[in-house]
């Protein structure tokens, strides 16, 4: 083979990688604090709700854990506005990702919250708090801390799929690789160079999150 | 114009699911035997092997399915390999499942007791006799409701394959649509038969998980 390797677009090119990357980290950063709420509102449901919302938010997770994200992306986008629905790439991209994540969240953070021992909610009924109260005052913190290495995985897993949104034309960090292999037919240093870039943005997320795990966990119950 | 009706919307989409089960059983299975391969590499008492395996794997986990199948789609051309999209998609999907099947088989190699590797050791056998008879027979039994969860990912992960070309579920969605226009029902009706296909496993997971768990608890 004669394939010579030429990277110069680069210069000309890097304000879209960067346009692409700034995207790619609003998505997940929405991403993250939506869904992991989203998550937490759906783990309270399914662990200690209400028993007529349970059927509905179980539905929920089980249909997003087990259908694909880009046919919930295509559905959101393109199935929703003949209900009258009508979002922009981004704003799709965006719902997509938080509800996502938060079906995803849901069942791990449900797992957090059953491995609290039932001492404490007795505890904090002998205290007079309600269940509620108990759950946010007692129960909920180390649940998360318990599981947010799971958490952290599934955040930079999503990170990862986020990549599909270019589908819809979300101007996303896969969509400015395609926008300059489609212009320098450099298909395969495009493509590379935005793989060493998800990489980098992989590392560098798994870092944050375990740093925000530092921050709002206390430490006495740090491993 | 013609008028399409559900049934013609779904027996196309069936169709295609062939497609979709094909690729996911070709890159399950591929992706266990060189998964296997990893996991031998990933315990092996050379260094080099061992970051060998660490370093794919990081590889494959840390980066975006998506780009996998764009380089396997694109990279292989400049080689002068003419690479159909059920090649690139198919080669994609199998390394990309070794990473994380690898990954998965090596927590349950490592749940086994240390005691076993040692009491096999004084027995005298060699490291790939413990292997095949010590360790693997128990850590298969804890490594099958995350198998079997995996395989979960695995068929998700097929709907990318559309992206490059491949017509499977999720392409025939994208042409069943552009012909009828009715995204709504369309890809409604894919989301149901993904549904379909992927409930019964992770359900059978959950099951399988529970059971091991109350194993585990009688001993």
């Amino acid at each position: 083979m004669n394939y010579q390797f030429e990277f110069g677009w680069l210069a000309e090119y890097y304000p879209q990688i960067v346009k692409g990357i700034g995207i790619t980290i609003e998505l997940i950063a929405v991403g993250a604090v939506a869904g992991i709420s989203l998550g937490i509102f759906c783990a309270w449901v399914r662990a200690l709700g209400p028993a007529w919302l349970k059927p509905i938010v179980a539905l929920y997770v089980e249909l997003i854990r087990n259908t694909p994200f880009l046919i919930q992306l295509f559905f959101i986008f393109f199935g929703l506005p003949s209900l009258g629905l009508k979002l922009s790439e981004l704003q799709a991209a965006n719902l997509a990702t938080v509800v996502n994540l938060g079906a995803y969240s849901c069942e791990i953070i449900r797992a957090g919250i059953q491995a609290t021992p039932n001492g404490q909610f007795e505890a904090g009924a002998s205290l007079a708090m309600t269940r509620f109260e108990t759950f946010r005052h007692v129960v909920l913190v180390p649940s998360l801390q318990r599981i947010w290495p799971a958490l952290s995985s599934q955040v930079v897993i999503v990170m990862l799929g986020s990549a599909v949104v270019s589908q819809i034309a979300a101007e996303d960090l896969t969509f400015a690789a395609n926008f300059i292999q489609s212009r320098t037919f450099r298909a395969f240093e495009a493509y590379i160079v935005s793989t060493a870039v998800y990489l980098a943005l992989a590392v560098l997320l798994r870092q944050v999150l375990a740093m925000v795990g530092r921050l709002i966990f206390p430490r006495r119950a740090a491993r | 114009m013609i008028e399409f009706t559900i049934w013609d919307i779904l027996r196309n989409l069936l169709l295609a699911t062939r497609w979709t089960i094909v690729l996911s059983l070709v890159s399950f299975v591929g992706g266990g035997v060189v998964g296997l391969g990893l996991l031998f590499l990933r315990i092996s008492k050379r260094k080099w092997s061992r970051s060998l395996a660490k370093y794919y794997i990081e590889l494959f986990q840390g980066t975006p399915l998506l780009m996998q199948l764009f380089i396997a789609f694109f990279g292989l051309g400049l080689f002068g390999i003419d690479v159909p999209a059920w090649l690139a998609a198919g080669l994609a999907l199998i390394l990309w499942s070794a990473a994380f099947l690898g990954e998965i088989w090596r927590g349950c190699v490592e749940a086994i007791a240390k005691g076993q590797w040692e009491a096999s050791a004084s027995l005298g056998m060699g490291r790939l006799q413990q292997m095949r008879y010590v360790i693997l027979p128990q850590a298969m039994k804890i490594a099958v409701p995350p198998t079997v969860g995996f395989s979960v990912q695995v068929i998700k992960g097929t709907a990318l394959t559309s992206i490059i070309g491949f017509v499977e579920l999720s392409k025939a969605g994208t042409v069943v649509t552009n012909a009828t226009f009715q995204p709504f029902t369309v890809y409604g009706l894919v989301a149901l038969i993904y549904f379909a296909l992927c409930w019964p496993l992770s359900k059978s997971s959950q099951i399988l998980e529970r059971k091991l768990n109350v194993a585990h608890r009688n001993h």
